[in-house]
Parts: C-alpha cells; sequence; structure tokens
C-alpha cells in the first residue's frame, strides 16, 4: 500500500477511525482548531460538544466503561487541558480506557509561557497510564495506535497525546498497516497465569470450608462474568462484590451476597470476616473494604487474582497470588477445582443476612433516599444502565439497586469524583442508545457538572436524572454528625436552583417527588418520556447511610442503625 | 547519613538496576513515581546501556520496608522500563566513583600522594594550591578517604550514584548473581549499603 501525505490533523483522523472510533467528546480552543479543521472532511467521526473538558472526559469515561472500547476527548492546550485533569484522574483510579488529545502551543513556543501553554504531559504523569508528546507529524500515526493499544490492555487507564499546533498542520505520511505495529518492549500485558500459582490457587480453594468470592472491577473489565458464575457455582461459593465489582454477578443470584466495606452492607462485611478463604477477583483491597489491615479478615486465607502485579502485597498479604487477565485466569482455574457443597456455610451466610437485614428501611412517612433507589430498582426491575456521583446517594443506589445486568453500574470508586454522575450518563448513554440510563445525583455533585444537560439536551439524549436532593452535602453531614461532634460546617446548601425549573430551561422535562407515594407514577413518566429528564426527589434534609465502619476500622466497630 | 540497610530512621536500602527506554521524560517519570509513592532515591545513576536506545539505571532506594518492597513492581509498570531487577538480595559486585579536590599546598602535597597510594587511587589534576583525585569503591572506602583529607581542606567533593551487576555464576548452570549456595540465603553475607564495593 503506498503511504499517504496527510495534515498531522488528518492523521489523527484517519488513525482514530482505524482505532474503530465513532464518537468523541471534546471542546475546541486555538492550538487544537487545526485538527478541528479537519473534521468536516471525517463524518464517520461523531464530535460531542461538552460545556467544560471535566465533562468531556467523564463523558469519554462512561463511554468507555458502557462499552468496553476506548473512549475519546479532545481538549485544547493550557486551561482545556488542565480542566481534563479530574477525569483523566478519575478514569486511571478506576482503570477506564480513554485516550485523550490536547492541543499545545506551536513548537517554537514551547517553554516561552505563552499564552495557553501548559506542561500537560508533566501535569498529566501521575493521572495517566501513560502520556505523549509528539513533535512530528510522523510520530502522530504509531502514537494514536500504541496510545490505544496501552489504554485498553492490560490495566486499562487514560493516555494522554498532546500535539503542538503546527504538528498539526505539518504534513507527513501515514500507512495503517506500518504504523500500527506495537513495538513496547516495556510493555507486558499478562494473559494467563504460572500453572505454579494456578495450582496453589486451586488448593486453597478445595481445602476452604467457608470461601468467599470477592469479585471487583476486573472481572466487569475482563467481561469474566460466565467464568466467575461458574466458579460460583461449581464450588458453591457465596459472592461479595466490590463497590466497583457491582453488576459484575447478577444480584438476584442465591450465591450472591452484596458489597463489603465502610458503607457496605453488614452481612457482607462479615461473610468476609468469618470466612477461611477470600478469593479476591481482580480486586486490589481498597481501603474502604479493608478498614484496618491487621483486623481483616483475619482467619481467612487470600488468592489475589489480578492483572497489575503492583497490586498484589500492597496493602493485604496474599498467601496465593496470581498474575494474570481474570478471564483467563478464571479459565485456568475452574476445570481444575472439585465441585463440591458448602452447605452449612452457605446458610451462615443466609443467617447472617436475616440478622443483620441492612437493606431495610425505617418506618417513616418521609421520603428517604433508600425509598427512591428501591423504587427505581423495582420500576426499572434492576435492568438500567445506573450512574452516580459521590456521597450517600451513591451508597444507597450500590445498596439498595438490585442489578440484573452485567456491567451497568458507573461510579466513581477509587478517586471518588463528585458530578461524575451528570457527563458518565452521557457517554453511557451515546455507547448504549437502547438502554435506559439514570443517573443518580446528589444535589451537590450534580451542580459541579450540571452545565452539561446542555450536552444531553443538544443530542437528544434521554438520560434521566434522579437528583437525590436534600439541600445538603450529605456525606459531609454525616462525618461532621458521627467524627466532628456535630460541628456542622459547610454542609448546607441553601440557594439551591428549582430543578424542575432548571430542567425547563435547558428544555428538558421536570418533575418534583415529594411523597413516597409519588415515586412509581413518576419514574414510570421518566421513563416513558422520549428526552432527557430531570426528577427532583426532595429527601429528607438529614440522614445518615448505614451500615458504617468508620474509617481504618473492623466489624468490630460496625454501627447498623437501630429499627 | 544512612549507611546500613537498616538506616536510623527504620528504613530500607534496596539496590535496584533497571533497563529503560532512551526516550524524552523518562527520568521525569521516573522520579515522580519515586515523589507519589514516598520511595526517597539514596543514589541513582543513569547511562547508556550495550544495547542501542536502551540506558541502564541503578538505584538506591530508602522507605518503609512494606513501602521500598514495591518499588520494582511499581517501576516495571511504567511503559518505558523494559526490564527491572531488585538485586538487594542477590549476589552483587557494585562500585562508586567520587572526584575530590583537596587542598594540596607543597608541604603537604607528599602527605596526600601517599595517601593516595594507600587508597590506591588515581591523582588526575594537579593546580598550584589544589589537587584532584579520582577514588572508586564502595561507599566506605571512599567515605573514609574524604575523612582523612579533611584535615587539608577539603575544596569540592562530587560523587557518582552506585553502579551494580550481578556476579556472574561460579558454576554452570547456576543462576547469575546467586550466592554460592542457592538454597539458603539466610547462612550466607548479604552486603549492605556501607560495605565495600566488592563482597
Amino acid at each position: 500500500m503506498v503511504a499517504k501525505k496527510l495534515t498531522g490533523g488528518q492523521i489523527v483522523c484517519e488513525a482514530l477511525l482505524n482505532e474503530g472510533v465513532d464518537v468523541m467528546f471534546g471542546l475546541p480552543g486555538g492550538a487544537i482548531l487545526p485538527l478541528y479543521g479537519e473534521l468536516s472532511k471525517y463524518p464517520g467521526l461523531r464530535h460531542v460538544l461538552v460545556r467544560h473538558e471535566q465533562g468531556g472526559a467523564h463523558a469519554a469515561d462512561g463511554y468507555a466503561r458502557s462499552t468496553g472500547k476506548v473512549g475519546v476527548v479532545l481538549a485544547t492546550s493550557g486551561p482545556g487541558a488542565t480542566n481534563l485533569i479530574t477525569g483523566l484522574a478519575t478514569a486511571m483510579m478506576d482503570s477506564a480506557p480513554v485516550v485523550a488529545i490536547t492541543g499545545q502551543v506551536g513548537r517554537a513556543a514551547i517553554g516561552t509561557d505563552a499564552f495557553q501553554e501548559t506542561d500537560i504531559t508533566g501535569a498529566t504523569l501521575p493521572v495517566t497510564k501513560h502520556n505523549y508528546l509528539v513533535t512530528r507529524a510522523q510520530d502522530i500515526g504509531p502514537t494514536i495506535h500504541e496510545a490505544f493499544h496501552i489504554a485498553r490492555t492490560g490495566r486499562p487507564g487514560p493516555v494522554l497525546i498532546d500535539i503542538p499546533k503546527d504538528v498539526f498542520q505539518e504534513e507527513a505520511e501515514y500507512d495503517f498497516e506500518r504504523d500500527s505495529q506495537i513495538n513496547l518492549p516495556g510493555y507486558h500485558v499478562p494473559s494467563t497465569a504460572d500453572e505454579s500459582q494456578i495450582q496453589k490457587a486451586v488448593e486453597l480453594i478445595d481445602a476452604a470450608e467457608r470461601p468467599v468470592i470477592l469479585a471487583g472491577h476486573g472481572v466487569i473489565i475482563s467481561q469474566a462474568f460466565d467464568e466467575l458464575r461458574e466458579l460460583a457455582e461449581k464450588a458453591e461459593i457465596p459472592v461479595v462484590t466490590t463497590l466497583l465489582g457491582i453488576s459484575g454477578f447478577p444480584e438476584d443470584h442465591r450465591l450472591f451476597v452484596g458489597f463489603p466495606g465502610m458503607h457496605g452492607l453488614a452481612y457482607a462485611s462479615l461473610t468476609l470476616d468469618e470466612s477461611d478463604l477470600i478469593i479476591a477477583v481482580g480486586s486490589r483491597f481498597d481501603d474502604r473494604i479493608v478498614g484496618d489491615p491487621n483486623r481483616f479478615a483475619t482467619g481467612a486465607k487470600k488468592i489475589q487474582i489480578d492483572i497489575d502485579p503492583a497490586e498484589i502485597n500492597k496493602s493485604i498479604t496474599a498467601d496465593a497470588p496470581v498474575i494474570g487477565d481474570v478471564k483467563a485466569v478464571l479459565g485456568q482455574i475452574n476445570p481444575k477445582i472439585k465441585s463440591t457443597k458448602h452447605t452449612d456455610w452457605v446458610s451462615r451466610v443466609e443467617h447472617l443476612k436475616a440478622e443483620h437485614p441492612s437493606l431495610k428501611i425505617r418506618e417513616t412517612d418521609e421520603l428517604l433516599g433508600q425509598h427512591v433507589i428501591k423504587a427505581l430498582s423495582d420500576v426499572t426491575r434492576g435492568d438500567a444502565i445506573i450512574c452516580t456521583g459521590v456521597g450517600q446517594h451513591q451508597m444507597w443506589a450500590a445498596q439498595h439497586y438490585r442489578f440484573t445486568n452485567a456491567n451497568s453500574w458507573f461510579s466513581s470508586g477509587g478517586l471518588g469524583t463528585m458530578g461524575y454522575e451528570v457527563p458518565s450518563a452521557i457517554g453511557a448513554q451515546l455507547g448504549n442508545p437502547e438502554r435506559l440510563v439514570w443517573s443518580i445525583c446528589g444535589d451537590g455533585g450534580f451542580q459541579m457538572t450540571s452545565m452539561e444537560l446542555a450536552t444531553a439536551v443538544e443530542n437528544n439524549l434521554p438520560v434521566k436524572y434522579a437528583i437525590l436532593n436534600n439541600n445538603h452535602l450529605g456525606m459531609i453531614t454525616q462525618w461532621q454528625d458521627l467524627f466532628y461532634d456535630g460541628d456542622f460546617q459547610a454542609e448546607t446548601y441553601t440557594a439551591n436552583p428549582d430543578f424542575v425549573k432548571l430542567a425547563e430551561a435547558y428544555g428538558m422535562k421536570g418533575i418534583r417527588v415529594t411523597k413516597q407515594d409519588q415515586l412509581e407514577g413518576a419514574i414510570r413518566e421518566a421513563n416513558e418520556h422520549n428526552g432527557p429528564v430531570i426528577v427532583d426527589f426532595v429527601i429528607e434534609k438529614v440522614d445518615n447511610v448505614y451500615p458504617m465502619i468508620p474509617i481504618g476500622g473492623s466489624v468490630e466497630d460496625l454501627i447498623e442503625e437501630s429499627l | 547519613m544512612t549507611t546500613s540497610s537498616n538506616g536510623a530512621s527504620g528504613f530500607k536500602q534496596r539496590t535496584i538496576i533497571a533497563l529503560v527506554e532512551d526516550k524524552p521524560g523518562v527520568l521525569a517519570r521516573i522520579s515522580g513515581l519515586f515523589r507519589r509513592r514516598g520511595f526517597n532515591i539514596a543514589s541513582l545513576a543513569v547511562g547508556r546501556s550495550e544495547m542501542p536506545g536502551l540506558s541502564r539505571m541503578t538505584f538506591v532506594v530508602e522507605g518503609p520496608p512494606h513501602v521500598v518492597q514495591h518499588v520494582a513492581a511499581q517501576l516495571d509498570r511504567l511503559v518505558e522500563v523494559v526490564e527491572v531487577q531488585d538485586i538487594t538480595e542477590k549476589n552483587i559486585v557494585w562500585r562508586e566513583l567520587a572526584l575530590i579536590k583537596v587542598n594540596s599546598p607543597s608541604e603537604h602535597r607528599g602527605e596526600i600522594l601517599e595517601l593516595a597510594n594507600i587508597f590506591r587511587v588515581n591523582v588526575i589534576d594537579i593546580g598550584a594550591k589544589t589537587l584532584t583525585m579520582e577514588v572508586t569503591g564502595g561507599r566506605n572506602k571512599i567515605n573514609s578517604l574524604i575523612e582523612l583529607l579533611r584535615r587539608f581542606g577539603i575544596r569540592e567533593v562530587i560523587r557518582t550514584g552506585r553502579v551494580a551487576t550481578l556476579r556472574g555464576a561460579l558454576i554452570e548452570g547456576q543462576e547469575e548473581g546467586a550466592h554460592a549456595v542457592a538454597d539458603s540465603v539466610e547462612h550466607f553475607y548479604t552486603p549492605t549499603a556501607g560495605d565495600s564495593g566488592s563482597v
């Protein structure tokens, strides 16, 4: 094939198309205008104009997590690029494959403090899996293909490519065959694990009397849903899902337990604590699950299956580390383990569920956050895609939404980014036009990124926004109540907008719900509306999320609601 | 200065060698990683390796034991790091180099040259009032020489980081860097940072 002579901007577009990109989020500016100048020649690349680059990064992240494809975001130099940082850090912590392309000032101006210049490759070093400053148009093609390879393989993550304005304009040859050859001697992607590691894990599983699976985000990233289910069923092992492992295992399955940890279900935390073997499948033993590492499941041996060797023994010592891709590793383990029953242990877990009814909602006439999530779960039959922000609404959603569909829960688990919910739902809806997408928001986080409602409206994306509105930063209020002697500071929002009017101002449908008996009707009305909707659920002002294990604690410190 | 593997603060020292791609920004990536993971670089030496496009780095890092253990794994996550070896517990040889510029008035020159002779170091420059010597070896040897020269008035000390490599196998079929009997390192002497350059 004869290589074509193209401008740098054209090479970006051709390479993106060759990577299978069909949609990208972005906001133009001076340094990246030469790229935007080429977009009209490439109608296969749909550009979704966002209102803020952070929203673009979160939308790309939501698109990526919900499709398994790489999400793409474009931004200009300087402030455009720095606005991406929260989104990139979110994607980094949660291993989401995102490629960000930023414009940079012209090569001659680099290092001169030029207008809208910032060292974005320097600034994003800690929040990207890898990044590049491309200084020649001929390097654009190979760099983009390498970036996509790095973003989506191994433990996925965000990759940033910074391209100076004049490099977009420079001409070079692009040859897909040649430029997509990956030559990365230092980048190894584990797939199957060593037999010796598998053998050790199999022995521990076969010997266990009270095993539990701790299924993390790795299950979802690796799409190992069937393999996980096979492992659980073959050896009758209860399944605890981490916050980001939610929707990795069907929640109507008899072996499903729930999510553990700081605001997890008491019986899920207790199941881990009483087990004699924890099989961590694509989970990194996050501090929100472990609490005090010296008091975490002390009677349990630990198998840790992870694609990232750096996660092994980081917080918890693994008795049997297994390095590899979760799907491949479970494919190795499953045929080797004994088919067995753990009848007594499973009934013990059922007993724990009965003794600690963490999902029971207290009797009240008020509208509680839990009521809203329960109603959403019931009306949508657990079938919707759910995006959340961070805080009380997130924890209630994780507890009370009963997911029946794989890979349907998108939440900023690692970085804890308030505001993730509004744009990530846009990305998830774009990637899944046939599915119902509900974004569950707090009134705090919602206002961090609510400008992206315009993006939803502009692109006819029928996202349903549920605001659990208590005029408070609910989790802040809870912590100040429990840990700062009730000395409340900066926790109340006294000037929230009228969210129904805000919806109408954006040309959306707005619905307000203040009572329990309005829930079902309002949710149905939102579902049936052919367009984006805000439902303003006015919930009880001050309420705490329970159960709770305070930071650095263990199940001994479990606080449960007295009902 | 920390001179043993368990320094005053209880921190561990580890010696790590890495083969890295010779690309712009690699050093910034590595130093950034060390900073944000709480690893402290005691010394760092970089230079081209025998392979084109690849540089070899030797690090001596310090930090709490549970943190320092992860240095190699974290380094290996970097795309441009081709190979990492934590050789702390291996059988290794290493050297450091220092240039020491010392006052050398004629009445003391003989004495200084005698020291240089005993330490088997090269004198690489003599001026009217100063003399510069080149010393290679382990940290203790260099430190000792510096101490002995101090009374003449040291003008400058320029030190490199440690460079290290695994000792060759003594027996065919044995791995490089293995101790004399491979099955038990505890019974054998494990070198510490302050030891002389060859153990």
